[in-house]
This record gives C-alpha cells, structure tokens and sequence, in this order.
C-alpha cells in the first residue's frame, strides 16, 4: 500500500511539471515551431495566394534567385546600417543620459518619470509626429533650422535620398534611447558607492573611474539591454514602413520579406526571404552571446 | 566655484535631455488643436480648439479600432498570464529534466522575428477561420507576449521563499491550490507590472494587425492611424492624425507614470539578474 502511493506519486510528481507546461508550450508551437516549419517548406515551393494555383517543389531555385536580387542586398545593406547605428548611438546617449540622471539626487524621480513617456508612445505614433515634425513645407524642424540660418529651404526629410534613413534613424533613438537609460539606471543602482569613495580617496579621476569602476560593472546590464535592442533593431518594420512606405532606400529585410508575401502575393519566394531573416538574426544572437559570454540562463 | 559651474552644466544638460524627451510629444499636442492654415504656422501656445477631436469621435472608425485595440490587448494579457502563472511555478520551483531546455525555448521564442512566421501563421490563421478577425490577433500576440511573460513571472516566482511552499505541503495542500491560493496572491504586483508592459506590446502591434485584418471595423489603433489620410490629396491630414495620437498615448502615458516603479522592475526583471 504505502509503495504503491509513493510509486504513484513518483510518477506524478514527474509529469506534473509537463501538465502545467502543457497549454503554454502547445499554445507557443502553434504560433512558432509550427509557422517556422511551414515557412521552410513553402520556401522549396513556387506557391503563391492564388486558389487555382497549387504549390510545387522547385528545390533551391528561391534562394538562387534571392542571391541574385539586388534589391534584397540592398534591404540586407539597410538593414545592418540601421542597426550598427541606431543601436550604437542609443548605447551612447543610454550611458550618458544615465549617467547624467544619477550624478544628482535631485530630479532623479521626475527625469525617470520624463524617460518612460517616449516609450511609452507606440511606434506608429512616433513615426506620424516626426513625420509631421520633419514635414518639407509645414514641419517645425525645417521651420527652426530656417529660422536659425541653417537652411534657407525646407528639406524633405523623409522622402530625400540620404536623408530619410537618417530621419528613420534619429526617429528610433528618440523612441528607445530612454529604454536604454531606464535599464542602465538600473544597473549603476547595483554598484556600490564606496567603491567610488575608495577612488576619490585614491585621487582617481573621474574618466578613471568610470572605465574602472562604472564600465565594467554596468558591463553585465549593458550587454543584455544591447542584445534587446539589436534583436530589435534588425527585424525593424514599422517604423520605415510608416515614416517613408516601402521606398527601395529604406527597406529592411522586414519590408523586403512582406512585399514579397503580401504585395506581390509570391508567398515561396516570400518565404524564402523569411528564412535568411530567420537564419541572421540566429546569426546575429548567437555571434553577440559568443562574443559577449552573457548568461542568460542562470543555474 | 568650480562647483558652481559645474551644477550649472549638470542642471543645463538636464533641461536639454527633459526638452528633446518631451518636446515632440508637446508638439503634436500642440498640432492636435489646429485645424485649415493654422498648421502651417509655428505657433507654439495655440488656443484650444477641439474641432479634431470631435470630428475623430462622431465619425469614422477611430472609435470603433480604439475597442478592437482594447479587446485585443486584454484578452492577450489574460490568457498569456494564466499560462504564465502555472508555468513560471513548473519553471521557478519544480526541479525536472527539460527544465534547461524549455527555459532556453522560452528565450529563443521571446527573440523571434515575427517576420519569419508571417508566411506560415498566415496559412494557420486561414485554416482556422480566423482571417480577418480579431482572434487572428489574440493568437499570433502570443508569440511575443507568452515569452516575455513566462520568462519574467519565472525570475519573480524564484524570489519568493521556499519556506512557505514546505509549510504549504505540510498542511496537504495540492499543487494546483498552492498556485492559486498561495503564489496568485503573493504575485499579484508582479501580475500588475507584467501585464502592462504585454498590454503595452499588444495595443502597439503592427505588422501583424497590418497584415491578418483587412477591414475597417476590424482593424487595430496601429494600423487605422497609419493609414489615415486627408479628405482630399491637397487637405494636411496632420492635425486629425495628432489628435488620434494623442488620444491613444494619453492613457498609455498615464498607466505607465501611475506604474513607474512596478514597471521599471518588471522591465529589468527581464533584463538584469
């Protein structure tokens, strides 16, 4: 009697962790694992939305013809220089803002509480006020440079080559540089303070310290909050989709991969430019957690 | 002196930082009160004329994507938090073999570009007759919702004693009411932070809403706000597309300053250990 409850519990007690994984991990395939394998499959396809027309196995043939599409390198070129720069420069005024931020106590609350409202605002409606902002005829930015003697014609931010990924750009930096700074509070709230009074009493200057003591210990946070906002950054869609449509200067790989599905309904070619997204952006994670030796998973 | 100065280009730099933070979200509140030529000058304390305001409310569907938006973010965050909560007890508390593996599941989960599962989950959605309706969104939302929010409520749930679950055990009490009676309860402020920033996630969704709704009545805030345009091709759009922006913010800002301190732990939960 007292064996068969403890065998039966054993077994229970080993599959009860499963059952109350279950509905999350069913739910998750679904909407992942799932899609993914079906992404890969329709890639060997030529398929499209068309009802009559059934899709067929034409091997490699996709992604043959994806090497060869310039307009795709060029989303892969947008793309990375996106990410490089809005995520380099969000990591510099992240740290600097911070810093600034904590180097008195007061106004700390009520600079954090400031922070929090560009996050707070959806991506759609960043893009809209900057595209009013940075309008050729009516904006307030062309209207401010004019006014200062920058300029002497309203220029069109967004439509301009070279300038509209710039716009893009200074649009994101605004909207996720405070989710830097709030992550990186966090962080330098850790370090302890007689570190840096030991520093002082050694006659350690300020740049000293903070490449000896604030760097390095920020390091682990920093790193985490990089990878987020990288992650980010390379599968960037809404913002150039809304602030200059889908112009072939600013196209990312996500604008690239959803034309190709939705406008031009060619869903295996289309696939297969979700895959490659697919396979950089493993890249990307799996090269910045090498690099890095951040942990994510503790024990 | 020195110091003097140096207080001075702290408290300058600061009001530079406060100016580019908040100044463009002054600013199309600003817009949002102009109506015809008024919004092709500069003018920064216009009078308060609520012309776009009425005109995005009596008709249109501004209203009417506003209550899918809701409804989708809200039944979002209530089922991801339900299988968040039973989840991040298996993960946080139960030892099991797996556990590394589905942990490392959930991260690359939360890392997915949405992008990938596009051309996938479109044939899933149709299959289910979901195409074109609001349930497209609830299901593909969980892709980053149900991520974010296991991962977070694991790193919370391991916070709480073990002293209290032995306790618990002792009195005979079942796994299932030692989720619900005992962790729910002790939970609850982290339910409140977790939740807002999936419901942030959710009411902000684009690409999905964009791509599986096609309708106007269906359509979320997102979309019905980039695709807003003027009555004719020479009319500026801008001062109605503010109002909409600000109607929509209004209420984000406000959850998000009322939930400062929750949400700034539930954000680093995610990120720091």
């Amino acid at each position: 009697m007292t064996s068969q409850t403890t065998i039966q519990s054993g077994w229970i007690k080993r599959i009860e962790p499963w059952l109350l994984l279950a509905p999350m991990l069913i739910v998750l395939a679904t909407v992942t694992a799932w899609p993914l394998a079906r992404t890969a499959y329709l890639s060997f396809m030529h398929a499209t939305l068309d009802a009559g027309d059934l899709p067929r196995f034409i091997g490699f043939r996709n992604y043959l013809a994806l090497m060869k599409d310039g307009d795709w390198w060029h989303a892969v070129r947008n793309s990375a220089f996106f990410s490089a720069t809005s995520v380099t420069l969000e990591t510099l005024a992240g740290v600097g803002i911070a810093l600034l931020i904590d180097s008195q106590l007061k106004g700390r609350g009520a600079l954090r509480a400031v922070m929090l409202i560009p996050w707070a605002i959806p991506t759609v409606v960043s893009a809209q006020m900057w595209q009013w902002m940075l309008h050729d005829q009516y904006g307030v930015v062309n209207a401010l440079l004019i006014k200062l003697g920058l300029i002497a014609h309203g220029i069109a931010w967004t439509a301009g080559t070279g300038t509209a990924m710039a716009a893009i750009i200074a649009v994101d930096v605004w909207q996720t540089t405070p989710f830097m700074v709030l992550l990186i509070l966090a962080g330098l709230q850790i370090i302890p303070r007689d570190l840096y009074e030991a520093a002082k009493v050694d006659g350690a200057p300020g740049w000293a310290q903070f490449f000896y003591i604030t760097l390095p210990l920020l390091w682990p946070t920093l790193a985490v909050a990089i990878l987020f906002r990288l992650l980010d950054a390379v599968r960037m869609f809404d913002l150039a989709y809304v602030l200059s449509s889908k112009s072939r200067e600013t196209a990312t790989i996500s604008i690239y991969a959803r034309q190709q599905l939705v406008d031009f309904q060619d869903v295996g070619y289309g696939s297969a430019v979700a895959m490659l997204v697919f396979v950089m952006i493993s890249l990307v994670a799996a090269v910045y957690i090498q690099l890095t030796k951040i942990r994510l998973i503790s024990e | 002196m020195k110091r003097l100065t140096k207080a001075i280009i702290l408290t300058l730099l600061k009001i530079i930082v406060v100016f580019y933070t908040v100044f463009p979200f002054y600013w199309a509140i600003v817009s949002s009160f102009k109506t015809g030529s008024a919004l092709f000058s500069v003018d920064f304390f216009p009078p308060i004329d609520l012309t776009n305001y009425r005109d995005l409310l009596t008709n249109g569907n501004f209203l009417r994507n506003i209550l899918n938006s809701a409804i989708v973010a809200v039944s979002v965050v209530t089922l991801s938090l339900i299988f968040a909560i039973t989840s991040a007890y298996a993960l946080g508390k139960l030892k099991f073999r797996g556990r590394g593996v589905v942990l490392a599941a959930i991260l690359g989960a939360s890392m997915f570009p949405q992008i990938v599962v596009l051309s996938g989950l479109f044939g899933t959605i149709r299959w289910l007759g979901l195409y074109n309706s609001l349930g497209s969104l609830v299901l593909s939302y969980m892709i980053f919702s149900l991520p974010f929010t296991v991962w977070v409520m694991t790193s919370f749930i391991r916070q709480i004693p073990a002293e209290l679950e032995d306790a618990a055990r002792m009195d005979g009490c079942s796994t299932w009411a030692m989720i619900w009676q005992i962790y729910f309860p002790l939970l609850a402020p982290a339910l409140a932070s977790t939740g807002l920033l999936a419901f942030i996630a959710s009411w902000n969704e684009f690409l999905f809403a964009l791509t599986f709704t096609l309708s106007d009545t269906v359509r979320t805030v997102p979309v019905g706000l980039a695709l807003i345009s003027g009555s004719s091709r020479f009319e500026l759009p801008f001062g109605t597309i503010m109002a909409a922006s600000v109607i929509v913010t209004v209420p984000l800002i406000l959850l998000v300053l009322i939930f400062q301190r929750r949400i700034v732990s539930g954000l680093t939960a995610g990120a720091v250990k």
